[in-house]
This record gives C-alpha cells, sequence and structure tokens, in this order.
C-alpha cells in the first residue's frame, strides 16, 4: 500500500520535494526538532511544578502521620496494634527511634568536630515499605554496624558525601559512622537511618519507636486531628509522645517550591509561542516558495485537492522526523533539569510524563498540517497561469518606497538594497521580526532573571554575612561545641578583642537570638539582636531603612502582613513577664525563619532583661586575606575555649541555582530556534532572489558584497526587534520576580528586579540582530558563493 | 564612444588559447581547444545551433564560468586565474553584458538599474549621476529615467541594459542574444544601436542565432560546431 502512494505520481510528487529542497527539509526538520524539544521540555516542566509534593507523597506512599511512641508506657503488642485502628488503611513500624547531636567527622565538607543540627535517627532494615517507601538518591542501604544513610533534599547531607563520617557524641562510646548512601523520605520521618541493631546501640536502650499511619480520610487538618486522637486512644495514656502530620510538611514543600512555578510558566509560554511561530514560518514558507512548483504540477493535470495532498505531505515527512527526534531530545534534556527539580522538591527521579510528549507532537503535527493546509488550498486555488508567473519574485511594486528612501543615504550600494529588502516582503518580514523579538526578549528575561536570583541569593543574612562566622558556647543544648565538654567559656568580649586584633579583619558583627512573644502572633518569633558594626549587617531593604540605633526594628514582608503593620509602627516583644516596644523603620529582604523574624540593635532587648550576650560573630576579611589562614589563625587563640571559626561558605540557594540552570537551558533552546527561523527565512528569501543575486553578480558584486547585502537585510530586523524585545523580557521580569517573591512570603527589593544596567540594556538591544545575523550568515555564505551563471540560468 | 583598458601586447582584447571546457568527464567538451583573438574594435558575432558552445564563450569571457583547460585573457587579464572577488572586481571594471531577457531588475528605477555596477565599483555619486544621464540621453531614453523597467517596452528595456553594461565604460561588451525576445522592430532598433556603439570605438561580442543581426553589426563572425570554430570570417557588409 504504502509502495503504491509512493510510487504514485502524488508520492513521487511528494518525494522529489522532500529529497530536492535538501536545505529547507533540513531546515524544517530541525527547527522542528528544536521546537517540540523546548516544548517537551517547557510543559514537561510546567507539569512537573503543579504539586511535585502531592505527586512524590503519593509515589512513596507518604506516610500522613509520622507517631513517636514511648515504649516504656506502650507493650510492642500494643504499638502493633495501632496498625488495626479503624481509619488506619496502611502503616509501618514500628521502627526504633533516637534523637541525637552528631558532629562532622572526617571526609565532609565541614572541619572536623563542626556541630550538627538535631537528628532524628531511625532504626529500619531496607527503605521499602508500605508507607514511607524511599528511594535511594545514591549509595546504598544501611546494612551493618557503623553505616548511616542521609536524608537527601536541600539542605541534607549537602555537607556529606558517600564514604565521609558522623560522630554521634551523646551515643555511648562517641561512635563514629560512615555514610554509606542518601535517601529521598517525601514524608520527613528521619534525618538519618541506620540498621535497627545499631539504632538500639545509639540509643542506649531507651525505647522511643516510630510509627508511620495512612487513614482513610486525611485531607484536612480536622481529619488529622480525629486520626491522631484515634492512634492516641488506642495506646496507654501518655504513650504518643510526638506526632507530625504531613500536612505541615506539605505547607513547607509547597513553599519551596512555589517560587519555581511562574519562572518555568513565563519560559514555558514564550518556549511554546516560539515554536508556535517558528512551525508557522517554516510551513509556510515551504510552501509559498513552491508555488511555481504548484502551477506546474497543475498544468499537469493534478487537481487542487491533490496539490494540497502533496504539499502536506511534504511538511509532514521532515516535521514527522523532527517531531519525532524532539520528543527524545526533550526528554533527555529533562534528565538534567529534572535532576534540578527533583532537590528542590525533595523527591525520587521523575520524567516527563508519556501525555507531555505525545500531546505536545501532536500539536506540533496539527499545526504543521494546518499551516500548510491553508496555504496549499490557497496556492491549489491558484490560476495555473498565475501560480506560474507569480512563483518568482516579490509582486513588483512593493517597497519600492523603501528603496526610494534608501538610496538617499550616503551608503554603499549592497547595504541600501539590504536595508530596503524587508519591505518587500512585509508578513515574512513580521514573521521574522517576531521569532527575533522572542527570542530577545528570552535572553532578557533570562538574564534578569539569573541576575535578580543571584542578587537576592546574595542579599545578606546572618547566615550568610561576610567571609568568615564564629561560634560560641553550646552547639546545641547540652552539645559542648568541638564536641570537648571541657573547654572554658568563650567570653563575647574577649573572643570580639581576638577578631578586631587578628590581621585581616575589615569589620565584624555580633548577634545572639532568642524567642520572644509577639502581640497577635501565636507561638514564638525568633528575633535577632545586632552588636558592632550593625550598619555592615544591613539586609537588603524592601521599603524604608535599617534600623541605626537602640529602639528601632526591621522585619520581612510576611511579619509585616501577620502582624497588619507597616512602617513607623511599633512592635511589643514580650518574654518573662518584660516587654520592649521597638518602632519599625524597614522592611527587609528575608525567608529566614518563615518571613517571621524581627531584626534590631542588641541593646534594644535589654529591657527583656536576658542578659544577652553575642553567640555568633560575623568577619568581613579586607580583600587579599586569605580566609583559611585566617581562620587558622583565629582558632588557635580560641584553642582553649568554646568558640570556633569556620568559613562562611554560601550553600543556600538551591532552588535559585536550579532555576538558573533551567533559565540558561531554555534560552539556549529558544534563540536557538530564534536563529533557525530567521535562517529559513532568509533561504527562502535567497532562493526566491536568486535570479536577482545572479544579475548583481553579473553585474561585479563581489562576494563579500553580496554577504553585507544579505545580512544588512536582517540587521535592521534584528535591531528593531531587540528594541522591542528588551523591554518585553523586562516587562516579564517586572511581572514574574514579584509572583516569585509572593510565593515564598515576601516581596523583592526593586533593585533586584530593576537589574539592568545601561550599557547591559544596550547590549541586549544589540543581540537581537546578534539572533539575526547568525541565523542569516549561513545562507548570506550559500549566496556568496552562489556561482552567477547558475543564478541566471534559474530564470 | 571612448575605448579603454590596456591591449594585450598584440593589441587584442580577447586572447583565447586552447580552451576547453567539459562539464562532465566522458561527455564530449562543451568547447574544445579553441584558440581565438579578437582586436580592439572589433564587434564578433558568435553563431551556431543550440549546444555549439556560444554560452560557454560567453560564459568564460565573463568570467562566469572557468576553463578546464587552456587561457582566457581579457583586456590583459588572465581571467581563468580569478578568485571569485577579482572576477567580481573584473566583470565590474573591463565586462558589460546584456542578456536576451535584459535581467533589469524589476523593483529598481531605470536609474538606479543603470546606476547600480558604478555603485558597485563605488563610483562618486556625481560622478556617477553624469555618466548615467549622459548614457540615457545617447540611448534615447532619458524619457524614462524615473519609470520602473516593467513600463517600458522591449527595445527600450534593452536600451536600459545596453546603458546599464556601458556604465563603467568596459573595454568589452557581452551579448547574449541581444534581439532573441524583441518583436521585428524593437530588434532592428537594438541592431543599430549596437552598430553605432562598435562604430564609436566599442569592443564587442555577440552571440546569437540571428544572422540578420549578425551581418548588421559585426566586423567579424564565427561559427561554432560541437565546441569547435567551423568558420571565421570578417562580414562582408554591414
Amino acid at each position: 500500500m504504502s509502495g503504491r502512494v509512493l510510487s504514485s505520481p502524488l508520492g513521487r510528487i511528494v518525494r522529489s520535494g522532500v529529497g530536492r529542497k535538501r536545505v529547507q527539509t533540513v531546515v524544517m526538520t530541525l527547527t522542528t526538532l528544536l521546537a517540540v524539544a523546548a516544548s517537551v521540555l517547557a510543559a514537561g516542566l510546567l507539569v512537573d511544578s503543579q504539586a511535585p509534593f502531592e505527586r512524590a507523597f503519593a509515589a512513596q506512599h507518604g506516610a500522613q502521620l509520622t507517631a513517636q511512641i514511648n515504649g516504656a508506657t506502650a507493650s510492642a503488642a500494643q504499638i502493633a496494634a495501632t496498625a488495626h485502628a479503624p481509619v488506619v488503611t496502611a502503616s509501618a513500624g514500628p521502627y526504633p527511634v533516637a534523637s541525637l547531636h552528631p558532629v562532622a567527622g572526617s571526609g565532609a565538607d565541614l572541619p572536623a568536630g563542626t556541630a550538627l543540627k538535631q537528628m532524628t535517627v531511625v532504626g529500619r532494615s531496607g527503605p521499602a515499605s508500605t508507607v514511607d517507601s524511599m528511594t535511594l538518591a545514591s549509595g546504598t542501604w544501611a546494612s551493618g554496624p557503623d553505616q548511616v544513610v542521609l536524608r537527601a533534599g536541600p539542605g541534607q547531607g549537602t555537607d556529606f558525601t558517600l564514604g565521609s563520617h558522623v560522630t554521634f557524641p551523646d551515643a555511648p562510646g562517641r561512635p563514629t559512622l560512615t555514610v554509606v548512601g542518601f535517601a529521598n523520605s517525601v514524608s520527613d520521618t528521619a534525618d538519618a537511618w541506620v540498621t535497627p541493631a545499631q539504632l538500639t546501640a545509639l540509643s542506649a536502650g531507651a525505647s522511643q519507636y516510630q510509627m508511620l499511619y495512612r487513614f482513610t480520610d486525611a485531607t484536612t487538618g480536622t481529619q488529622m486531628n480525629a486520626d491522631r486522637t484515634a492512634i492516641t486512644a488506642a495506646l496507654p495514656q501518655g504513650a504518643l509522645t510526638g506526632a507530625q502530620s504531613w500536612l505541615q510538611i506539605q505547607l513547607t514543600a509547597d513553599g519551596q517550591t512555589a517560587g519555581f512555578v511562574p519562572f518555568v510558566a513565563a519560559f514555558g509560554i514564550l518556549g511554546l509561542l516560539m515554536s508556535v511561530l517558528i512551525v508557522g514560518i517554516i510551513v509556510s514558507g515551504a510552501v509559498s516558495s513552491q508555488t511555481r512548483r504548484i502551477g506546474i504540477i497543475k498544468a499537469l493535470g493534478f487537481t487542487p485537492a491533490q496539490v494540497v495532498r502533496a504539499y502536506i505531505g511534504q511538511a509532514l515527512i521532515p516535521a514527522a522526523v523532527g517531531a519525532v527526534l524532539g520528543v527524545l531530545a526533550g526528554n533527555v534534556l529533562a534528565i538534567p533539569a529534572l535532576r534540578d527539580t527533583e532537590t528542590v522538591y525533595g523527591t525520587g527521579r521523575q520524567t516527563i510524563p508519556g501525555w507531555v510528549d505525545i500531546a505536545v507532537a501532536v500539536t506540533a503535527l496539527a499545526l504543521v498540517v494546518g499551516a500548510a493546509w491553508a496555504l496549499a488550498l490557497r496556492a491549489g486555488r491558484l490560476r495555473t497561469v498565475d501560480a506560474i508567473a507569480i512563483g518568482h519574485a516579490p509582486p513588483a511594486g512593493r517597497g519600492r518606497w523603501a528603496r526610494r528612501a534608501a538610496s538617499r543615504l550616503p551608503l554603499p550600494r549592497p547595504v541600501v538594497i539590504g536595508l530596503a529588502n524587508p519591505f518587500t516582503r512585509p508578513a515574512r518580514t513580521l514573521a521574522m521580526t517576531g521569532a527575533v523579538l522572542l527570542g530577545a526578549a528570552s535572553v532578557t528575561f533570562a538574564l534578569g532573571l539569573t541576575t535578580s536570583l543571584a542578587d537576592a541569593q546574595h542579599a545578606p543574612q546572618v547566615a550568610t554575612l561576610g567571609n568568615v562566622v564564629v561560634n560560641l558556647g553550646d552547639a546545641h543544648p547540652g552539645i559542648p561545641i568541638k564536641g570537648d565538654p571541657h573547654l572554658a567559656a568563650a567570653s563575647p568580649a574577649r573572643v570580639a578583642a581576638d577578631i578586631t586584633a587578628q590581621p585581616g579583619t575589615a569589620t565584624y558583627v555580633g548577634s545572639a537570638d532568642t524567642t520572644v512573644g509577639v502581640a497577635g502572633i501565636t507561638g514564638g518569633v525568633s528575633v535577632i539582636g545586632f552588636t558592632g558594626d550593625t550598619a555592615w549587617a544591613s539586609y537588603q531593604m524592601i521599603s524604608g531603612q535599617w534600623f541605626t540605633g537602640p529602639g528601632q526594628a526591621v522585619v520581612p514582608t510576611r511579619f509585616l502582613a501577620a502582624t497588619g503593620d507597616t512602617l513607623g509602627d511599633t512592635v511589643t516583644l514580650t518574654k518573662g513577664g518584660r516587654q520592649v516596644s521597638l518602632r519599625i523603620t524597614g522592611e527587609a529582604l528575608d525567608t529566614s525563619e518563615h518571613g517571621m523574624q524581627i531584626l534590631t540593635d542588641l541593646t534594644s532587648l535589654d529591657g527583656l532583661g536576658l542578659g544577652l550576650q553575642p553567640q555568633q560573630f560575623n568577619i568581613q576579611l579586607t580583600s587579599g586575606t586569605d580566609r583559611t589562614s585566617y581562620v587558622d589563625a583565629l582558632n588557635a587563640k580560641f584553642a582553649s575555649i568554646a568558640a570556633q571559626a569556620q568559613p562562611n561558605l554560601d550553600g543556600g540557594g538551591t532552588v535559585t541555582a536550579a532555576a538558573q540552570a533551567l533559565a540558561a537551558l531554555l534560552t539556549v533552546m529558544i534563540v536557538a530556534v530564534a536563529g533557525l527561523g530567521v535562517l529559513n527565512l532568509v533561504v527562502l528569501d535567497t532562493r526566491q532572489r536568486v535570479h536577482d543575486l545572479g544579475v548583481f553578480k553579473a553585474l561585479g558584486m563581489s562576494p563579500g558584497q553580496t554577504i553585507i547585502m544579505v545580512l544588512t537585510s536582517v540587521a535592521g530586523i534584528g535591531l528593531v526587534a531587540g528594541i522591542i524585545g528588551v523591554p518585553l523580557g523586562i516587562l516579564t521580569l517586572d511581572y514574574v520576580m514579584p509572583l516569585m517573591g509572593n510565593a515564598i512570603g515576601t516581596a523583592i527589593p526593586s533593585a533586584d528586579i530593576n537589574v539592568y544596567s545601561l550599557p547591559e540594556l544596550a547590549a541586549l538591544a544589540l543581540g537581537g540582530i546578534v539572533i539575526a545575523l547568525a541565523g542569516a550568515a549561513l545562507p548570506a555564505g550559500w549566496a556568496a558563493g552562489a556561482r552567477p551563471i547558475t543564478a541566471l540560468r534559474a530564470e | 564612444m571612448r575605448q579603454h583598458g590596456v591591449p594585450t601586447a598584440a593589441g587584442d582584447v580577447i586572447r583565447l588559447d586552447g580552451v576547453t571546457r567539459t562539464y562532465q568527464t566522458g561527455a564530449p567538451p562543451a568547447l574544445a581547444n579553441v584558440s581565438l583573438a579578437v582586436a580592439a574594435g572589433e564587434a564578433l558575432a558568435v553563431l551556431g545551433p543550440s549546444g555549439s558552445g556560444k554560452s560557454t564563450l560567453l560564459n568564460l569571457l565573463a568570467g562566469l564560468d572557468k576553463p578546464t583547460s587552456g587561457q582566457v585573457t581579457v583586456d590583459g587579464v588572465r581571467v581563468d586565474t580569478l578568485s571569485e572577488a577579482a572576477s567580481a572586481r573584473y566583470r565590474r571594471e573591463r565586462i558589460g553584458m546584456v542578456f536576451q531577457f535584459f535581467n533589469l531588475l524589476d523593483d529598481l528605477t531605470v536609474l538606479d538599474n543603470v546606476l547600480l555596477p558604478a555603485q558597485l565599483a563605488g563610483m562618486p555619486s556625481k560622478r556617477a549621476q553624469a555618466r548615467a544621464t549622459e548614457l540615457l540621453s545617447y540611448l534615447r531614453i532619458d524619457r524614462h529615467t524615473r519609470a520602473y523597467p516593467g513600463r517600458l517596452s522591449g527595445g527600450e528595456r534593452q536600451r536600459v541594459a545596453v546603458a546599464r553594461a556601458l556604465m563603467n565604460r568596459p573595454p568589452l561588451l557581452l551579448a547574449d542574444e541581444p534581439t532573441g525576445a524583441l518583436d521585428t522592430a524593437s530588434g532592428h532598433e537594438v541592431r543599430n544601436l549596437l552598430a553605432q556603439l562598435n562604430q564609436d570605438g566599442q569592443t564587442i561580442v555577440l552571440v546569437t542565432h540571428d544572422t540578420t543581426l549578425a551581418e548588421a553589426c559585426a566586423t567579424r563572425t564565427i561559427e561554432l560546431t560541437d565546441g569547435r570554430i567551423r568558420r571565421d570570417t570578417a562580414a562582408v557588409a554591414r
């Protein structure tokens, strides 16, 4: 059947059309490939960014309730019996659990002995389970003594690699365990896992157990409370010592990823728009350039319907090949992109959903068929003689005014001809402008986005301030710094004096934090008091000013939203029956503590009578100071006291890094598609003007002049498109950045949105020309190399 | 018309030495070992049936094609050894070409078409304008200066093409079937024009099927058959 079709006259026309117009076929295939790949990637990521936590939670059969049960109060049988409570649909455990305070061992990215955050360690014999079925991100599961698996994901285990060590000073014998794997638990059931036997050793026989549950109804807080009550009722009184609802984790996870969605959506829409435009351009070009051929085959007896079928087939063959390859390329490119989002979402490996592949490919092919159908129908209905007659140059008369105007310019003739050329085919010029415009807008948006995110990421905060940080006293309550309980307490005044005396210190700030009550806010609110060079510690301000003395405070956006306060209002902090009132002088960019943190001068808090002393010093080094030597020198001074200096490594910004990597990838693809669109249009134009080119060359136009003429014909378009595209990119950023900020609960300082400098804007506007010239370079070379005799014969 | 260019040592504008052009290996050559010299001021008509090698000869002279072997020298320039860019310069400075189908650019006015070779060669604007005006007047088409070629008769279009060909004062005018697309009256007009140009000193090579044209304007005629010169004769009369 297919053989008969191919050998039929129609098949021959299609075959020869595809085979003879090689450049067009290749460009069509490549463009469809890139457009489909970009769309698959963009649409895939867009889908991926929707409710990633919920999908990952469902995939892992996440624990809706993570309960901690005291084994001294409830028997093993009683604990196991909770699995049969009427509301429970699935359960896992009991697993022995302990809460420990580890320090970094050898092989970690932190100095050995650095205190880590408190860790929930669970004894489990494997990652798979009916509830909380984890995936191993790397390495293996702990199968023997002295092995530990750490939780993968943002902020977790990032200072450790496989084979590095963790020491547990508060466990019997200060055991040091080797990191053998990293696991993802969407339910956030633990920070580390060991074998049950190892856990028993770590917890010195203390019998705390973890049970994981899934329930028939667990979508609201009320349902979760009822479920928890049912579990509590199934146990002896006081046996349930702690419980974590999945709704809390969902809230945190969604907050973390929400910032990702507007950005991916913006790129997705740009990519899809570009794909639609370019596929339309390519197909319309393919058909319109063959109007004369259509005239000839009609003269030979083809009906309009046959013409339409032939040209749809001719467009569909390279498009189908491009679409298939594009889907493959999109999925391959998605692997690193999804790995980034996987890190952000803290979930297992994800792939582009199959329906996205199919939907994108089908849409692209439908677009091709639609465009080919409309244009071939128009060409098929043309009177045969007209089709043959108009197949060549543009209708005479178009753009003459432009030629006349351009010829008055004191420019070389090839430049004048090139400049006027876009006006001879306005529709084609508009299409090319659109392609370059979207490319320029994407580049502008991507550059702005990466700069904005980098600015926001590097905005000073107490965690990121300065090059070196010094911590004093206990790392955690009861856990001595450097793991040594015999060190003398560090006097903040002495540490400050040591820092001041140390060569290489440019400036420093000390800080102490505590939790206070704030009227109108349930629970405690974190407050940080600064001392020393407090002006240097200034966070990035969204509005108002950094505090300049006692009695003033700076707060984040979410705090203002939660309290209903505005700048100038007074906020009252209470603790232990005492209170202080601070005037809010500014709104700062600060997402730590869920955007609910007060920043003030340390002496502002004197009224609370807490006797707060700095527990941390952030130090800025003079330029040229070697950080490692500086840290070593300070630590030598602190040898006998409970103070430790560390390089302040900027480890944050997983979302930022992922967004930046994706922005770069999507921009490259969109720009490549734009360039291919230009290439295709210039090839078409050069083909249709081949006779004119022959005449020019016969009259003595040199290859260099030919290249100048072709490049000039797109340079004007590139410039105009760049000039329009840059503001479009800026507007997109202006729209997206506040949305991203809003999603993570903060306003974005205008300085982080207005990131473009004038030279950058000028360079970006010229970026349109670069895209246009890059796309036109190849056909310009072909035009220059075309032999005039061949060009003249084309008549 | 003033003569420009440096003739060869023997005073020839054109010299072909053993020129062969083969398009496909094994196929008979389009031109086979042709040697020819054309003196300044001559009007050479190249006659012959289709496929005899007339257009190949013209393309070699115009630097649009290169011989498989042999040497082509025009106005002292070894055309067969030129690079693409040098060929373009050569055509700009030493050759004027007139085609059967005029090859005027439809979206340029008559004046702009005529100015084109001068502009490509970088001639100062005032000088180019003056030269174009002189030519259009000489060829009696000055009333169509601002018109577009589409509105002219065939004879007028060919006059515009001739004006364009002469713009840079080329030592050699090549004409490919210049009356082939014209009606009788227009053909007659172009014949007279070419004869007049030659009388004014312009060296011309014209390729044609039209013996009347050859008789009217050529001072010498060669006849090609299967790529070889079968006859080389001075025209008896004009």
